[in-house]
């Protein structure tokens, strides 16, 4: 099964990072990385800019609407995402546990809907 | 029907449910697959064993007839439309899986990986329950809501919430690998307690306990100790259990009224189990150093079981064990129980002056039980106006009636 593992913070805590903060942070998603990569699970992943680059797009009647910023105001925002292949939840758990932002933020584990 | 088929059926649909839905589930990947299948198979053993008589091993024939079920239904929805194949993920090695499945060879017992699937904490913990009583324990749906005092929709609700999650998210139906098994484990006994402690001191209905919940809680947990001989918790956990059931004949009166331990009438007491589960706490105290949370409060359960009267029972040696428990797993709850054993070593003053502590903390403030203790060191000091007050505070925030009645006649 292919889950997405999605990684919620505190974004304000991320507004202006030190070059240590930057290159630690780089050098923990690289380890991640590369750890599932040779695991043969990471199916992919990105990091997303702030959510002050966001723009929300509904459709109501036919007519667009569009928004500045996501619809919800939450403490944690998604910061980026990993997709990866495991037989269990159990297996999903244990990669997502690893995810750096585990630690101070919260990752949430999300199975893929397949369709034939 | 038959009585004995009639008999033998309803005694292989129950105790055999949970060996074989584990079994089938796991194969099918699918609990609902597995349950519907097992449900075929006693259709059919309803209209077969009366007329050809019950065949030698009744559990093999219902399996392997519900394999057979399974595979039907399976190939049935291979010829529907695409989209319904996609919902009801049928792959082809299901059917594979399912062939070594036969009706002569011994049944392996797979419960331990469909408890840990039920208890896993990616359910919600209300679900847990249900679900173990339902899929391990084998009680039919009705039971389970009377068990567990809930409206039959909400439970019906609750177990098909889980299992699709089981399903859809990929729950295992196993046992977690060694490292993983600690903290998975925790979360099994804690569902099995809380059945047992459900039926210890009913939260609701007329009756201080109901043993036939109690009684599935024992049963659950000594088939986890059979399963897993090694997990001193496990043992810890049933030894816990026994103990607390060897008391249950005493721990009310004719009238359904609680009777303090202290007053009990002790020859009440099933002498047998109470060896039963004093050999487990040795065995659960042997096996891990230092002694668990469960381990711990089967042995305080053993001390107070073998005490030949109440006067005689080892305070002492209680307080020294609260100690290691508060040590374990620090909590206000367990440092009253503490404080009660103090009084009884050291004095009223003393108890008093520990419990006034822990009250201080306020964790406890809506805990009936803390105002019980307090009312009656209290009472111990002379001060009756003050335990008055403190009995009628307990009795306001208990929610079980036996003990609210209690409570009510000493405020």
């Amino acid at each position: 099964m292919r889950y997405l593992l999605l990684i919620y913070g505190d974004e304000t805590l991320w507004t202006d990072p030190t070059p240590e903060q930057m290159a630690a942070e780089m050098a923990a998603h690289q380890a991640f990385s590369d750890a599932t990569t040779a695991e043969g699970i990471l199916r992919g992943g990105e990091a997303l800019q702030p959510t002050t680059t966001a723009t929300t797009v509904r459709v109501r009647d036919g007519e667009l609407m569009l928004t500045d910023g996501p619809f919800a105001e939450t403490r944690e925002q998604l910061g980026g995402f990993y997709l990866v292949e495991c037989d269990t939840l159990d297996e999903a758990v244990a990669a997502a546990r690893r995810i750096p932002e585990a630690a101070v933020g919260s990752v949430e584990v999300r199975p893929v809907m397949e369709f034939d | 029907m038959t009585g004995t088929a009639q008999a033998t059926l309803a005694r292989v649909a129950r105790e055999g449910r949970g060996r074989a839905v584990a079994i089938l589930s796991r194969r099918l990947g699918d609990i609902d697959r597995a349950e519907d299948a097992l449900q075929d198979a006693l259709a059919a053993a309803a209209e077969r064993w009366p007329r050809d008589g019950v065949p030698a091993n009744p559990e093999a024939w219902i399996l392997a007839t519900a394999r057979n079920r399974a595979i039907d239904r399976i190939r049935r929805e291979r010829t529907r439309t695409a989209s319904e194949r996609a919902r009801a993920r049928v792959t082809p090695d299901v059917e594979e899986a399912l062939d070594d499945i036969d009706d002569h060879a011994p049944i392996p017992d797979e419960r331990l990986g469909l408890i840990f699937a039920c208890c896993h904490p990616a359910l919600s913990p209300e679900a847990r329950v249900p679900l173990t009583l339902r899929l391990v324990a084998g009680m039919e749906q009705p039971e389970v809501a009377r068990a567990l005092l809930l409206p039959e929709a909400t439970v019906a609700q609750r177990l098909v919430r889980a299992k699709r999650k089981i399903r859809d998210a990929g729950i295992p139906i196993a046992e977690p690998s060694a490292e993983r098994l600690p903290e998975r484990l925790d979360a099994v006994l804690t569902v099995v307690y809380l059945i047992y402690t459900e039926g210890h001191t009913a939260t609701g209905g007329d009756a201080l306990r109901r043993d036939d919940v109690a009684g599935e809680a024992l049963r659950l947990g000594g088939v986890l100790h059979a399963l897993m001989p090694d997990e001193a918790e496990v043992a810890g956990l049933l030894a816990l259990m026994t103990l607390h059931h060897a008391r249950r004949a005493a721990r009310t009166d004719d009238a359904g009224g609680l009777v303090l331990l202290a007053d009990q009438d002790r020859s009440l007491w099933d002498r047998d189990a109470i060896a039963a589960g004093g050999d487990l706490v040795a065995r659960a105290l042997r096996m891990a150093r230092p002694a668990g949370p469960y381990a711990l409060q089967a042995a305080i359960a053993a001390v107070h079981a073998e005490a030949p009267s109440a006067a005689e029972t080892d305070w002492a040696q209680i307080v020294l064990l609260y100690d290691a428990l508060l040590r374990r797993r620090p909590s206000p709850v367990v440092a009253l129980n503490r404080a009660v054993a103090v009084a009884e070593v050291a004095g009223p003053r003393a108890g008093l002056d520990a419990v006034e502590e822990i009250a201080r903390g306020g964790a406890l403030a809506r805990y009936a039980p803390l105002h019980a203790a307090r009312a009656d060191l209290l009472r111990r000091l002379g001060d009756d106006a003050a335990a008055r007050a403190a009995y009628a505070a307990a009795a306001a925030l208990t929610t079980n009636p036996a003990e609210r009645a209690f409570l009510a006649a000493r405020a």
